[in-house]
């Protein structure tokens, strides 16, 4: 016994000054949590993104605009390790390397991705698209045996209310209208509780009304998330209100918040020059 | 609170299927055996050895289309290859019934009779435990699971998909057929194996070992069924249905599909040859036509008449195909194969879900 505890106080001793290591978890010990630099990635010659250098804050709201072609879903491919980038670097916090993560390390690091087109799973209900999602063991072997717990159900209903679909439950998804196949997706994003949100296109298709309550949930989310949303809808961007990138061809053209950014004669050419 | 595995087990199915389930049981473990060893063979309510070995020859198969279903059916994997895990299974067995012919073969030898042939002097080293009851029976599950595991590992991790990996798939059960068409491959060649003696040193064409045989088929098709109820219904079967519709968007939600598409497509392959080691000691040989890539496109026609997706459809399917292909190669031999083609077009025009999702479509219609 005595021999025991020595052994685990001697491994006590040693691992503080190891613990950054033996623990690779999310480091945002600096306030930043994505730091993109010199990011470039051709497709046959064409540079989908040209030294593309971008930083995002912890509980960040950022709305990232730019004209088709821009590299906008280049650059969530590239942060979701669905491309890998020819130079540059790509940090998650200050110590996860994403260009060497496959897709599923950095959506278990913490980044969730909404796509353009609602990707949910059609032939599931919609209890069972947010059970998919809900962030948990997700090896196969586990999931033979895995069993939904009472935390799990009320997780799942919780985020069912959030996103107004407690009625629908158990109804098939792919019977949703479009808003609520958004909602849908962003439910799955939330409950699989990443830390940064790629949003691509998230109101696209939706009502007036049901993007108002989307801009809303958006709100409360950030502070507590770091979240990117790549929109085209200038309202909706007006009505975050957080710092605007602009992208183009490949590259960072203005940063600053709304007023300013449509104020720079460089956007302006570049949205009314072609 | 944990929920029992039992109790899991037990709702993972409706009671109309449990009551099914006991209803198939009694006819194929009470009422069919009984009225062929103890009904005397005048009488009318005599099942008959026929009978008693297309019935096992059907179970096999059942086995085998339900294994489809899950790769092909919840995962979205379309194997046509899936004849090589059968004939594996179905030759490692067959090892162990040349074994037990021992000396009674042609040449009196200790050696299977093609060996004697060949002028070989002993057993390969790969017939090594071939003599061993219990290692044989491990062998069956082992063998075509490592070989599905190795396959897959390279097919699934190079993302090949769809069509191409169907077209792989193909390519796997021919050049197999290939190989153990040469002598020197060491499983008979072109033969195969035939004229078994003995299972354990029982007869194995005694009325006893037949109907254990074809008792054992339905006993392994209804505990293939209980597991394939209960892997769909669990979480691991909801993560396999997503992959199915949307691979990339379960791979950015934190799931492996490298795993998951391995796990069932090994155990897809386990289930094959289990059907394959029963199938061997009924129909009395096996030879590599079985890994002829038609065998293989055959399975998924069963899987497709019953109806994918489901899993009472694809045993349907394989009784129905194979019943009416005993029917039709007798009647009118040379019509057989058109006959084939034109129902699995049929099926894909007219009756997407197959058979089950004709019945149910009448039941809605009815209902309405």
């Amino acid at each position: 016994m005595s021999e025991s505890q020595t052994l685990q106080e001697a491994w006590e001793d040693i691992t503080p000054s190891f613990g950054h290591m033996l623990q690779p978890g999310l480091d945002t010990s600096h306030n930043v949590i994505l730091y993109l630099e010199d990011i470039s990635v051709s497709f046959d010659g064409f540079k989908a993104l040209n030294k593309l250098n971008l930083t995002i804050d912890v509980g960040e709201l950022r709305c990232i605009i730019g004209p088709n072609g821009a590299g906008k879903t280049t650059m969530m491919d590239v942060i979701t390790g669905k491309t890998r980038p020819d130079t540059g670097t790509c940090f998650f916090g200050q110590t996860l390397d994403l260009t060497r993560m496959t897709e599923p390390q950095i959506a278990h690091a913490g980044i969730g991705r909404k796509f353009q087109k609602p990707t949910i799973f059609e032939n599931h209900s919609v209890f069972e698209n947010l059970e998919l999602a809900m962030k948990t063991d997700k090896r196969a072997w586990v999931s033979l045996f895995a069993w939904l717990n009472s935390e799990g159900r009320d997780r799942i209903s919780d985020t069912l209310k959030l996103i107004r679909l407690d009625g629908e439950a158990d109804r098939q998804a792919g019977l949703l209208s479009h808003g609520q196949k958004q909602w849908l997706e962003i439910g799955m994003l939330l409950m699989q509780e990443p830390q940064l949100l790629l949003l691509d296109e998230p109101v696209a298709g939706m009502t007036d009304d049901e993007t108002e309550r989307t801009g809303e949930l958006f709100k409360t989310l950030a502070g507590k998330h770091s979240l990117v949303v790549v929109e085209h809808d200038m309202a909706f961007i007006e009505q975050l209100g957080g710092k605007v990138t602009v992208l183009h061809e490949g590259s960072v053209l203005a940063e600053g918040n709304l007023a300013t950014v449509q104020a720079d004669p460089r956007v302006i050419e570049v949205y009314l020059g072609r | 609170m944990r929920t029992p595995f039992i109790i899991r087990l037990l709702s993972a199915m409706p009671r109309s299927g449990w009551i099914a389930l006991a209803v198939f049981a009694a006819i194929t473990l009470v009422v069919m055996p009984a009225l062929h060893l103890w009904v005397p063979e005048s009488s009318p309510f005599h099942v008959s050895t026929y009978v008693i070995t297309l019935g096992g020859k059907i179970l096999c198969y059942a086995i085998v289309a339900l294994a489809m279903d899950l790769i092909w059916g919840y995962a979205g994997i379309l194997s046509l290859g899936h004849g090589v895990f059968f004939a594996l299974g179905g030759y490692v067995f067959g090892m162990y019934l040349m074994r037990q012919i021992g000396t009674d073969g042609s040449y009196q030898s200790l050696l299977p009779d093609f060996m004697v042939f060949l002028d070989w002097k002993e057993l390969p080293w790969y017939w090594g435990v071939s003599d061993s009851f219990p290692l044989t029976l491990l062998l069956v599950l082992a063998v075509p699971a490592l070989v599905a595991y190795v396959f897959g590992y390279f097919a699934f991790r190079s993302r090949i998909k769809g069509v191409y990996f169907s077209i792989i798939t193909q390519a796997l059960t021919f050049a197999a057929m290939l190989l153990f068409f040469r002598n020197e491959t060491g499983f008979g060649g072109n033969n195969g194996f035939t004229d078994f003696k003995r299972i354990l040193g029982h007869d194995i064409t005694s009325p006893g070992m037949r109907v254990i045989l074809f008792s054992l088929s339905a006993l392994v098709l209804m505990l293939t069924l209980l597991l394939s109820r209960y892997l769909v219904t669990s979480k691991f079967g909801r993560v396999l249905a997503a992959i199915r519709d949307s691979e990339s968007r379960v791979m950015f939600m934190g799931y492996n599909p490298l795993h998951y598409k391995l796990v069932i497509w090994a155990l897809s392959a386990m289930l094959c040859g289990i059907a394959g080691a029963l199938y061997v000691p009924q129909v009395g040989i096996i030879n590599p036509s079985e890994m002829s890539p038609a065998n293989s496109i055959e399975i998924a026609i069963w899987v497709a008449v019953g109806g994918r997706g489901t899993l009472i459809g694809p045993v349907i399917g394989a009784a129905l195909v194979n019943l009416s292909k005993s029917y039709f190669t007798v009647a009118f031999p040379e019509y057989w194969l058109f006959f084939l083609g034109a129902l699995f077009v049929g099926v894909t025009l007219w009756l997407p879900e197959g058979v089950v999702g004709l019945w149910k479509r009448i039941k809605a219609r009815s209902a309405a």
